[in-house]
Parts: C-alpha cells; structure tokens; sequence
C-alpha cells in the first residue's frame, strides 16, 4: 500500500484493534499505540516531504497514488500531497493524539467512545489527502457523522440537542457541497469529452464561467458551514459547550478546518472567476463573523462558550484571508488553521481537565485556580497568549500575515472591512485577560476547589504536546510558511490570471 | 416454439414449479411436521435463486409479449435475493403456533406475487404487462390480511385490495386510451406510433397514475401508511422492498422503452412528483412513533429518490436506478429485519420500546443504525453510493434545483433516522428490551442484509456489473 493511504489505515485498523479490547485499560493502550504510530507516520510524512523538495523535485503533489474506483464514472481514489495538505495532516495527527489523553478518563462506555473518535480522525486524513473531489466527499461526511453519537452519548448540558443541531446544519452544508460537486463533475470537460472529479484534472480543464457563478456560492456556503461562517455558526458554540473534551478538541482544532481548507481548495481553486464576482458578498460576511465572535466571547461567562465564540472569530478570519486571494493572506489563513487548531484544542483540553476537577465551567464560580492548579494555570495562560497574538507564539504570525495580506488591497472597501477585523484583536484581549485575571489570579471563591489536585501525566502529555506545537510555528514560523508558500504559488498564479 | 424458447422463462417457470412443490408438500406433512415446511421451501427457494444466475439466453416469445435480457435478469435476480432475505427473516414469525395452519400460504403466495412481478418486467405488451401487475397485486392483499383475527391485519388487507383495484381502474383506463390512439398494445408498436397529441399525453397520465399508486407516489401515497403498520411486520418489509423495487423497476423500462418520444413530458411529471413525493413523505415521517409507520413514510420518501435516477432518461439513469434499488433492498431489509426480529421476539413495534437498546443488544442496535445510516445515506455504507449517483443522474439533465430540494429532504430525514438512533444509543430506560438471541434463519437473514448494506457500494464492481448491462432510451 502507498505511504498516504497508511493515514486512513492506522485509524482503521486501530479502530478493528479496539474491537477486540477486553477492558478500559487496553481500549487506552491501543487507542495510544495506534495515534503515536500515526503521529510518527506524520514526522516521517514531514521529513521526507521537506527531503523531496530539498533535493529539487518541484512537482506539484508528492507520493501520489491512483486506483480507479468506479470505472464508468471515471471515479479514482486519487491521493497526494502538497505543502499545504503536509501542514494539515501534522495538525490533525498532533491533536488527536492530544485528544486520545485528554480523554484518558472516560468510563461510560470507552470503547464506543475511542472508536467514534479515532474513525472521525479517519475521515480527516482522508479528507486531507483526498484529490478526487467524490473521495474527498465521502471522507468529509465520515468525519462529520460520528459527531452525533460523541455529542449525543458522552456530552454534557443539553447534549441531544447540541447534537442534533450540529449534526443537521453540517449536513445541510454537506448537502450543498453535493449540489456542488455535481455541478463541477458535470461542467469538468468540454462536451464529448470525459468528465472527472478530479482535482488538477477540472483545474486544468477549467469550468465556464456561468456555471461558475451557480455553483461557486453553493460550495463556499457549504464549507462554510463547517467553518463557522455567519449567520451559519450557530451550531458552533451549543456544539462545543456540549461535547466532551477531546470531541471539542477535534472538532474545533481540524474539524472546522475543514471547511476552510475545502472552500480555498474547491470553491475558490477551481472557480476562481466567480469567486472574484461574489467574494464582496462573503467578506462581509466574514467580517461579521470575525467581529461577532469576539464580541460573542466577551459577554460569554461559560469556559467552554468563550472558547467556542473565539473559535468562530477565528475561523471566521480564516475564510476572511481565504477571500483576499493573494499569496500573502492566503499563507496567513493555512497558518492561521494550523495556529487556531492547536491552540483551540490546547484551550479546550485544559477546559475539560479544569472542569473534571471543578465541575463547572462558570468562570464567576472560580478563582485562584493559579496556587491550586500550576500546570494546568500556566498552560492556560500560554493558551490565552498564543490566541491574542502575543509574538512567539503562533497565533501572532498567522494573524500578522492575514492582516498584511489583506492590506494589500488599496481598494476603500476591503480597507474597511480589514480595519473592522482588526479591531477583533483587541476585543480578544479583552476576553482572554478577563477569563485569565478571574479565573486563575484573585481570591479563591470555592473552598472546596482548595483541596484540588494539578494535572496528571496524560494530561501533561497531551497539554505538553500542543504548548510544543504552538511555540514551534511560533519560533520557526519560516519552515512551515516556505512550504506552504511553495504549494500556494501556483495556485494563486491561477487565481491571479482569473482576473 | 421449441423447448429452448420455453427456457427463456426460466424465473417464471422456476417459481410456478416451486409453488406446487409446495401445495404437494403441505399435503404430505401434518402435525409436528408441518414446521419442516420452513427449511425445505427455504432450500427450495434457495435454489431457484441460484439457477436465476446462471448465464441464459436473450429472446423474445409469444410474438413479443414476452422478452427477456440481461437487464430483466438483473432485475430479476435482484427481487430473487430480497424475497429470500424476507423468507429467512419470516422464518421465526412463522414458527409460532398460530400459524401453523398456513405455513404453505405464506410461501404460495409471496411466490405468485414474485411470479406477477417477473411477468411485468418481462412484459413487451401492456396485456402482458396488466396480467403481471394483477398477479402481483392480488395476493399480496392475502398476505397483508394474513394474521386474519387481528381486526388491523384484516384492514390492511382490504384497504390494499380496494387502492389497488383503484389504481388497476385507472391504469386500465390510460392502457385503453393508448390502445385507442396508437392502434396497439405492443410497446414497441405504441412507442413507434406515439404523438404528442393531447389525448396521448392524457393517457399517459392515467398510466402513469395508476402505477404511482404502486410505488406510493405522493399524491397517491395514502393507502401506503396504513397497510404497512396493519400488515406482519415481514409482509410489510416484503411490500416496500420488493414490491416497490419491482415497480420502480417496470416503471422505468416502460418509460425507457415505449414513452421515449414523449421524454420532455414525462421528465416534467417526474420532477414535480419527485418533489411532492420526498417533502410530503419526509415531513409525515417526521412525526412517526411506530418502526413500522416510520419505515413506510421513509420509504415514501426513499421513492420520491428514485424518481431522480429516472428522471435522467439515459443510461446512467437506468444504472442508477438499478443500483440504488439494490441498495435500498439489502438497507431496508437490514432495518426491517431488525424491527421484525424484536417483533417477533418481544411484540414491541414503537420507538420508545427502543430505549437503551444498546445496553442489551449491542448487534441488533449497530446494525439498525447501519441500515439507517445507510438509508439516509451517510458513507462509507451502499446508500450514499445509490443516493449520490442518483442525484448524479438528475444533474445529469441539468436538474440542478431537483437535486438541491433532494438533498435539503435528505437533510431533513436525517433527522427522523437520527431519532432511533437516539433512542437506541442515548435514551435511557429502566427496562429495555431484553438481551434475546434470534433465531439461525434470522441472523442468516441479518447477516446477508448487513453484509449487502456495508459492501455494495465500497465494491465498484457492483455498480460496473449493472452499469454493463443498463441502456438509455429506446
């Protein structure tokens, strides 16, 4: 078998190995096994790409892979990889195996629970070296559906209804992307010829213009979806309060990435003439989300609230960057997926060990957590830095190279639009020290939380993990920019010539 | 006519021998005996199934009245399969005691219904065609009254007997005004003298009337509800997967092959009753608390789905079709299987009953929601394939809109699919339903179901086979 089809298998088969788990203990020792072999598949993965390019090969996918699936739709299961997807999947293998630890207590049926989790991670590496768009759909439903019994069964608060609103707005936009894809699979030829799902194959091939303008909207909304676009974030914030932990950790950290990653590698990659047509229309939506969220965030008193609020700003600045289409904004946005998704699930891992101590997740309900918790205190406040942008960290390099980006834009309104999203920097500030200075400084408001004790050694490996992740993109944010970098040129080259 | 035109009705001949093997064994066993009855026709049956696969000749006899290719056979295969799986998931309904009268009947009865729809898809005239339906339609009123002292079961029955003489009117209707325009009965005859001419399209619509009432096409979906909640639980899986299946099936050869003049009309009425068909049957499924009411308003909306492989009037069309019947038989069957299973076992058919499931029937409750999943069509399992190359084949025709409003109502019926789902996994329940081991036929009969849902669409070679044998308009 070629070396990517390994990153669907793993989680397969570890899901096959977990089958057979007599008790809690194993189910935790494969579930463990399986990630850190995944996650060493993805160094592999990440050194030999880099090697490749080292040694001069300047083809646009690497380690590609071609079976033909169904014949007489011309349906393959086409994989490979570039800068871009590289980056993606190290960010996935990081943060599920984070979330394997993270939920290293969970009694209520676990084996139920590693096996939904770890196919849900499935789903996402197939997603993410998916090129052929029926592939790469199939993988993106996979990792949607398995949300709905991890909600469902193991969530907190009003978990079915958290569920079942996450899951049908997410397949509402699934089912957009299907209107979608028919209609590039459809208009992928000229007449005569025969039509193809894939990716480089319709890029190449180009589709008119007038179905462009019918399908581009669909298929950025659909993603979008996924990706917390306004007015369509609302699963958002009741979905990640109610899931459990590594859920949240999942779905906020790579999961909503995927709408990201699929609007700018289908919607805008292949349509780029109607995308220059409507982008006006969803920058302003952006923006609202970007600005909403972090509003949102700030009258929010529940933990996990914040954080979901703050995920929608954030994503929403993803999709934001993703619309600027040049080189600049669209490195920021890759960087930004990568920065927002560690340092989410870094957010939403101490969240959950803080509340399996506190059990609440009020933050007027605590206080001092500081002298109690230093660990988990001092992760959280390195969370809190790497979201508001502090140099060193991640999430500055990411945000700094959007706004650069979109500032290349001389015209009045993407000046204004870019002026109003970086006002969302300062009102992140507010509701991270505000969370910070209540949470973890001042008096201690709970006697009983006096007696608490710090973090075990899984969550310090999984807290340890992501703080790692977070200060290398932040401290060698060059090597994972340059390749990024690399992959994208070509790509806006055809954005470019569009106009 | 020699002996080798004769086999070319091999299906039909098969079953009809089986038939009186049957009557003759019923003669012979009494007593105790009498529950021999079930291994030796499932063996039988099994069989005639095989034989169907067996490579066969193409041809025609009784001067065109009867045809026979490789796509019949496919068809034909296909209702053979599900009628076995409903045969082996039957099996312990009809070990009780209460029906060890009418062992035999079952059998009888389900093979005439088989029998008729073979008939039809055969069919190269609309008497033969009408025969078919009949012999279809009649007896599976029978069974549908099968459990006869229950005053629900007797309802069903007459209800179904009533809609279909209904339907069998108004079909008669639109057969005679063909036969009144184009001077023949023949397909090939009416589709080589068709005009668009007004009094054509209206007998088309009364044809095209009379067989919505057999798949439940919304407006013509009342009676469906009713039956499949009154009938056995089998007998109601065995009218929404075979007998829908086999009408789906005729309607699209008879669109395909007799009315391809009039395609820009028909693919109008299609569009408008797809829709109709899968907003109506969706939001009465929404409400639904019965598993048996539940799966018959899901099922009406499932056909409104397969309207949108029709629609595409190509070979993809028919491809599409095909296959995503073929899914829908081995998904259906999964999930009436596991309905009927607990039926049989515990009497309990709502939804609430299903609470907790999972803690006492891990297999059961995985499979249910498999089959569910797959009926909603979320991958990796066949659904998505069906569903998905189905909306392919209306986009194919550039009916973007219809498939638009398909998925925003595949969307919708993921949330009533949900609902047991939720009931199994999430709901909590002092007392669930027992842990119970079904019988061998049952879990054979699950097993196959279960193994068809994951399989058939992962498998391309699946949909190539079909793909290989379909063709566009003729």
């Amino acid at each position: 078998m070629d070396i990517l089809s390994w990153f669907v298998a793993i989680p397969v088969l570890t899901v096959m190995a977990i089958l057979f788990a007599k008790d809690l203990k194993q189910t935790r020792i494969i579930s463990a096994v399986g990630m850190s072999a995944q996650l060493g598949l993805t160094a592999w993965l990440v050194f030999s790409y880099l090697a490749e390019r080292a040694a001069g090969n300047a083809a646009a996918w690497l380690f590609k892979y071609d079976v033909t699936w169904f014949s007489s739709l011309n349906i393959h299961y086409t994989v490979g990889v570039d800068g871009i997807s590289v980056a993606m999947i190290a960010l996935t293998s990081v943060v599920i195996f984070a979330g394997v630890f993270a939920s290293w207590r969970t009694d209520y049926l676990p084996r139920e629970f590693f096996i939904s989790l770890i196919l849900l991670s499935s789903g996402v590496f197939g997603f993410f070296i998916s090129l052929d768009l029926f592939t790469m759909f199939l993988f993106y439903e996979i990792a949607v559906i398995p949300m709905y019994l991890l909600i469902g069964i193991w969530g907190t608060g009003p978990k079915e209804y958290s569920a079942m609103k996450l899951t049908l707005m997410l397949m509402g936009g699934s089912a957009l992307i299907m209107v979608g894809l028919l209609g590039i699979y459809f208009n992928s030829a000229p007449a005569g010829q025969q039509l193809t799902f894939n990716l480089n194959e319709i890029a190449a091939n180009g589709i008119p213009v007038v179905a462009q303008q019918f399908f581009f909207p669909m298929l950025f909304l659909g993603f979008g979806v996924l990706g917390a676009l306004f007015p369509f974030h609302t699963w958002s914030p009741d979905g990640h309060a109610s899931a459990p932990t590594a859920v949240s950790m999942l779905h906020a950290g790579v999961l909503m990435k995927l709408g990201g990653y699929g609007a700018f590698r289908v919607a805008i990659y292949l349509m780029p003439e109607a995308a220059q047509d409507q982008a006006w229309i969803f920058i302003i939506l952006t923006s609202v989300s970007v600005v909403y969220g972090a509003f949102g965030a700030v009258v929010q008193k529940d933990l996990k609230y914040i954080n979901a609020y703050s995920s929608v700003s954030h994503c929403g600045l993803v999709l934001f960057a993703i619309l600027m289409m040049n080189q600049t904004a669209l490195n920021g946005a890759i960087l930004q997926m990568i920065s927002h998704g560690l340092m989410t699930a870094l957010f939403f891992a101490l969240i959950g060990m803080i509340y399996g101590r506190t059990h609440t997740r009020m933050i007027n309900e605590m206080g001092g957590l500081m002298k109690v918790l230093p660990f988990l205190g001092v992760a959280y406040v390195i969370a809190g830095l790497a979201s508001l942008g502090l140099p060193g960290l991640s999430g500055f390099v990411a945000e700094m190279t959007i706004f650069v980006g979109a500032y290349q834009h001389t015209d009045l309104f993407h000046r204004f639009v870019t002026i109003m999203a970086t006002t969302s920097i300062v009102v992140t500030a507010v509701y991270i020290l505000r969370v910070v200075g209540v949470l973890l400084f001042g008096p201690i408001r709970d006697e009983h939380h006096l007696h608490l004790t710090d973090a075990t050694w899984w969550e310090r490996l999984s807290t340890v993990t992501l703080i790692t992740a977070i200060a290398a993109v932040g401290i060698f944010p060059l090597w994972l920019s340059d390749m990024i970098n690399f992959s994208l040129r070509p790509i806006v080259e055809r954005i470019v010539a569009a106009l | 006519m020699t002996f080798q035109d004769i086999l070319l009705m091999r299906h039909e001949l098969l079953l009809s021998v089986l038939m009186l093997l049957i009557l003759i064994i019923d003669l012979m066993l009494t007593g105790e005996s009498r529950k021999s009855m079930i291994p030796v026709s499932l063996a039988l049956f099994l069989g005639v199934v095989i034989i169907g696969f067996l490579p066969a000749s193409e041809g025609s006899i009784f001067g065109g009245m009867y045809k026979t290719n490789g796509t019949t056979l496919l068809m034909k295969n296909i209702l053979n399969i599900a009628t076995l799986i409903v045969f082996l998931q039957s099996a312990a309904w009809l070990k009780k005691e209460e029906n060890n009268q009418k062992l035999a009947e079952f059998f009888i009865l389900i093979l005439s219904t088989l029998i008729g729809m073979n008939l039809m898809i055969s069919s190269g005239d609309f008497l033969m065609f009408y025969i078919g339906l009949e012999t279809a339609t009649i007896p599976l009123a029978a069974l549908a009254a099968y459990t006869h002292h229950q005053t629900r079961s007797a309802e069903a029955g007459i209800k179904l007997i009533l809609s279909s003489a209904l339907s069998s009117g108004i079909l008669l209707y639109g057969i005679s005004m063909i036969y009144g325009t184009t001077g023949s009965v023949y397909f090939s005859e009416v589709a080589a003298k068709w005009s668009n001419e007004p009094l054509n399209i209206m007998a088309f619509i009364f044809f095209f009337s009379g067989m919505a009432f057999k798949i439940s096409l919304v407006p013509f979906h009342l009676w469906t509800a009713d039956v499949y909640e009154g009938a056995p639980v089998n007998v109601t899986s065995y009218l929404s997967v075979v007998s829908k299946g086999s009408a789906a099936f005729v309607l699209m050869t008879v669109l395909y092959t007799v009315f391809p003049a009039m395609v820009e009309h028909w693919q109008t009425v299609l569009y408008v009753i797809a829709v109709l068909t899968m907003t109506i049957g969706n939001l009465f499924a929404l409400r639904q608390k019965n598993m048996k009411r539940f799966l018959a308003f899901s099922s009406i909306a499932q056909a409104g789905f397969i309207l949108l492989g029709i629609i595409g009037a190509s070979s993809l069309g028919m491809t599409t079709t095909i296959f995503f019947v073929l899914t829908y038989v081995f998904t259906n069957l999964a999930a009436f299987g596991v309905v009927s299973a607990i039926s049989n076992e515990t009497g309990k058919e709502n939804m609430d009953d299903y609470n907790g499931l999972y803690h006492t029937n891990p297999k059961l409750s995985l499979l249910l929601m498999l089959a569910l999943f797959s009926l909603a069509g979320i991958p990796p399992v066949a659904g998505f394939f069906g569903k998905f190359f189905l909306f392919a084949s209306a986009a194919s025709q550039s009916f973007y809109w219809l498939v638009f409003i398909a998925v925003v109502n595949a969307t919708i019926s993921l949330y009533y699919y949900l609902l047991p789902v939720k009931a199994i996994f999430i709901n909590k329940n002092e007392n669930p339903i027992p842990a119970f081991k079904s019988d061998v036929y049952t879990r054979t009969g699950l097993i196959i179901a279960a193994l068809g849902t994951l399989l058939i669409g992962l498998l391309s070679i699946s949909y190539e086979y079909v793909a290989s044998l379909s063709y566009g308009l003729q």
